[in-house]
């Protein structure tokens, strides 16, 4: 395969991914809105900070309101993370890579950016964002399924996985790391209603309440939330499930070289020292520490990846 | 239905059903209109999921659009398809006689046939090319043919495309669609299929593999990139191939063979079908501003190294004013007279025809001897007198650029309007390999119609459509 070819497929997947993680964060930042009676906008500085997009926003505004957030979030053009943005760029490197997709992925994704770039070419009302963020949620999901169901588990298909979960581990970190205060032992007895908001805010944030109600049922605990989002090995936006994905499709990727590439050795790494404890040794080594030391590996991770499969010259 | 003095390929001059359309018409007449129109819109979405658009330039926000496609099929009948064949055949012949002629021996202009000048002063003519012959002897893997009807039995070629001829993904994605939309009407007729056409190319690529290729051949599409307007036809062949799509920049000269870059390192390509043109190819031996091709790939060509399709300075060939030329051409490499006929053409670089021309402006169409896409050229019928005026000064200016033509009576074929049907004029670009196995005519070819009435200007850029081209069993 080109090494343009599997940064095409890393970076479509990254994109459609990170549309995903805005929108939903989108969505967790109304639905916490609406729910706190007499609160002002404060809840979406911390949104966008979980999206990783505040420093870009306050470039172009002077204070945070819902509206101008939420327009930030979906379709500025001038934020390269707005799900237009990353929409578009997923597109984009579709477009690059068509010849490694099948038919209905390819389909999938230009029909995604069609509808999605015509649910945000004007602003989008309040009364409109429910089925916008709805539209958005589908049509991703059917990018999903066609890639689950038709492209052939090949390399094709690991540059792409790699590319998600990478997105995805990157994404839930930068939540905790925005929010690990609340998760703190420290935090753990105070069980007000300001707690649940927060703890909701977070579940909601990796789509995790019904999951985390299955795991745990209905009593809800800052410590068991950082169990959950953490280490849990089913929950599909953990880090330890998104890392040990990273090391699974990355292992095979490397098993047609002689000697296996620097980063499957880097993501064994990560899954072997930072994955395999139980939640308390993660508090004992200081819950922030932890997430920033991930995320810090999340990132020369990526940039090993590029290297080693000659995305660029 | 059909204008006067105009042929129209389903109704003839005289409004007799022709024979390959009448199951086509009792279709039709059973057919509800509104049911077509949704057909149309549907045929449309199809198009734009698909992504199947081009890049207009010179226009940012326009983007991408679709190349509008009417629903109503040409039909030819077989036995006028066969003769056709016969023609194009000997013309793609003669064409890659004449590059082999003209980079090496130059015969033709040592008989006077064609004069020095034509070549020595033409940019297209690449002396990079001199004394080198294409691994096969293939100058042009693929060719494109323009051709024309006036009348039952009367084609013109209006112009050989002998560079890089686009639209070959139309034709198959034409058909694609009118099969899913209309698959009754392929049980009625019997339609011949163009499906195999990349298939086709795959294999007459490969068998113009270079002397230094060991093994299966390995192929590759070089693009310019996303932005080129013909980016959908690039992937779409590339992926059809089912082989790599490649861009300048994955691509460099590794141990006297270009490879590209693969994730298990760099790998030898052995046939690059380019779709870029001769002057970004390599900017060691072209244009050194190019950062589209790649450094050295001439020389790695012309030591044996890779094979490059179509290969370079065969636009010698299909230039406007070679095109002049090109009945003297065929008759000289093949012995026999031109089955196909060109269009009577004026060299305005002749005094006598340039005075012809000056004087008949508002009956003639005058072309830019370099030009293509239906740009800067007139058409006298058509144009005031102002237009007329103007353009006579550019060619008072610079006579030995243009070529002028008498205004054809282009057939006409039906398109669907929202009243039902209404004739169109249409051309015709079959599609042409060529290899040392021989030559391939898919039955068939882009057939592009001028959707505005009475227009004769059937190019994408400036508002043309396409259509299905259906070639009939007899």
């Amino acid at each position: 395969m080109l090494g343009k070819t599997a940064n095409g497929l890393y970076w479509m997947s990254r994109y459609l991914e990170r549309a995903e993680n805005t929108s939903r964060l989108v969505e967790t930042g109304q639905r916490i809105g609406l729910t706190r009676l007499g609160q002002d906008d404060d809840e979406w500085a911390s949104v966008m900070q979980s999206a990783s997009v505040l420093a870009g926003y306050q470039e172009h505004h002077d204070e945070v309101t819902k509206d101008a957030a939420i327009n930030w979030m979906l379709r500025e053009k001038a934020n390269p993370a707005s799900v237009l943005s990353t929409i578009s760029e997923a597109r984009q490197n579709a477009r690059m890579v068509r010849t490694a997709l099948t038919h209905e992925v390819w389909e999938a994704i230009n029909g995604c950016y069609m509808a999605v770039k015509d649910a945000l070419a004007r602003k989008v009302s309040e009364r409109d964002l429910p089925a916008v963020l709805g539209l958005i949620r589908q049509r991703t999901a059917l990018v999903r399924g066609a890639t689950h169901g038709t492209m052939l588990r090949n390399e094709i298909y690991d540059f792409t996985r790699t590319g998600t979960f990478l997105e995805r581990a990157d994404a839930t970190a930068r939540i905790l790391d925005v929010k690990y205060y609340v998760l703190l032992p420290s935090a753990f007895a105070v069980g007000s209603s300001i707690d649940n908001v927060h703890w909701e805010t977070i579940l909601r944030s990796v789509s995790a309440r019904g999951g985390f109600r299955m795991a745990y049922g209905s009593q809800v605990n800052a410590r068991d939330i950082a169990q959950f989002l953490i280490l849990d090995k089913r929950m599909p936006r953990s880090l330890n499930f998104c890392a040990t994905k990273i090391h699974n499709n990355l292992s095979y990727l490397g098993a047609d070289y002689d000697t296996p590439p620097q980063s499957s050795l880097m993501s064994k790494t990560l899954v072997e020292r930072f994955m395999n404890h139980n939640i308390d040794d993660v508090f004992e080594y200081g819950l922030h520490e932890y997430i920033q030391t991930v995320l810090s590996m999340l990132g020369k991770l990526g940039q090993q990846i590029e290297k080693d499969y000659r995305f660029y010259e | 239905m059909s204008e006067k003095n105009i042929f129209d390929e389903m109704w003839g001059s005289d409004d007799v059903l022709r024979s390959p359309y009448s199951e086509f018409q009792s279709w039709f007449q059973g057919e509800d209109l509104k049911r077509l129109r949704a057909k149309q819109r549907e045929a449309e979405e199809v198009f734009r999921l698909a992504g199947i658009t081009f890049n207009v330039y010179g226009r940012a926000e326009a983007e991408e659009r679709l190349i509008p496609f009417d629903i109503i099929p040409r039909i030819i009948a077989g036995r006028e398809w066969q003769r056709l064949c016969k023609g194009i055949e000997q013309r793609v012949r003669a064409i890659n006689a004449f590059l082999h002629d003209i980079y090496n021996r130059q015969e033709i202009i040592k008989a006077g046939r064609v004069p020095q000048e034509m070549i020595a002063k033409n940019e297209a003519f690449l002396p990079q090319m001199i004394g080198m012959t294409p691994p096969g002897g293939v100058y042009t893997h693929i060719v494109g043919i323009d051709l024309v009807r006036t009348g039952p039995d009367q084609f013109y070629v209006l112009e050989d495309n002998a560079r890089t001829p686009s639209g070959v993904s139309y034709m198959l994605e034409n058909r694609e669609t009118m099969l899913q939309m209309f698959p009754e009407l392929f049980s009625r007729n019997r339609v011949q299929p163009v499906q195999n056409y990349p298939t086709n190319l795959r294999r007459s690529l490969a068998a113009c593999a270079p002397p230094a290729c060991e093994g299966t051949p390995t192929v590759a599409v070089l693009t310019p990139g996303i932005y080129n307007s013909a980016y959908y036809e690039h992937a779409f062949l590339a992926d059809q191939m089912g082989v790599e799509l490649v861009e300048g920049h994955d691509l460099r000269v590794v141990n006297g063979r270009v490879a590209m870059r693969t994730t298990h390192g760099y790998k030898p390509i052995d046939v690059l079908y380019r779709r870029i043109d001769d002057d970004f190819l390599d900017p060691l031996n072209f244009n050194p501003e190019s950062a589209l091709g790649v450094p050295g790939i001439m020389d790695v060509y012309r030591a044996g190294g890779i094979t490059i399709a179509n290969a370079p300075g065969t636009g010698i060939a299909d230039d406007k004013a070679i095109y002049s030329y090109m009945p003297d051409i065929v008759e000289f490499y093949t012995g026999e007279k031109a089955i196909l006929e060109n269009v009577p053409t004026w060299r305005c670089s002749e005094p006598d025809s340039l005075a012809y021309v000056l004087d008949n402006l508002s009956e003639l169409v005058v072309k830019e001897v370099h030009g293509s896409g239906g740009y800067g050229m007139l058409i006298g019928p058509t144009s005031s007198k102002k237009e007329i005026e103007e353009f006579r000064k550019k060619l008072t200016a610079r006579p030995g650029n243009y070529i002028a033509q008498p205004t054809l009576a282009l057939s006409t074929v039906p398109i669907f309007t929202k009243t039902g049907l209404a004739p169109r004029h249409v051309d015709l670009r079959p599609f042409v390999l060529c290899s040392p196995e021989g030559i391939n005519i898919t039955p068939g070819g882009l057939t592009r119609v001028a959707l505005e009435k009475g227009s004769l200007v059937v190019n994408s850029s400036q508002g043309g459509g396409t259509k299905d081209t259906w070639v009939l069993e007899d």
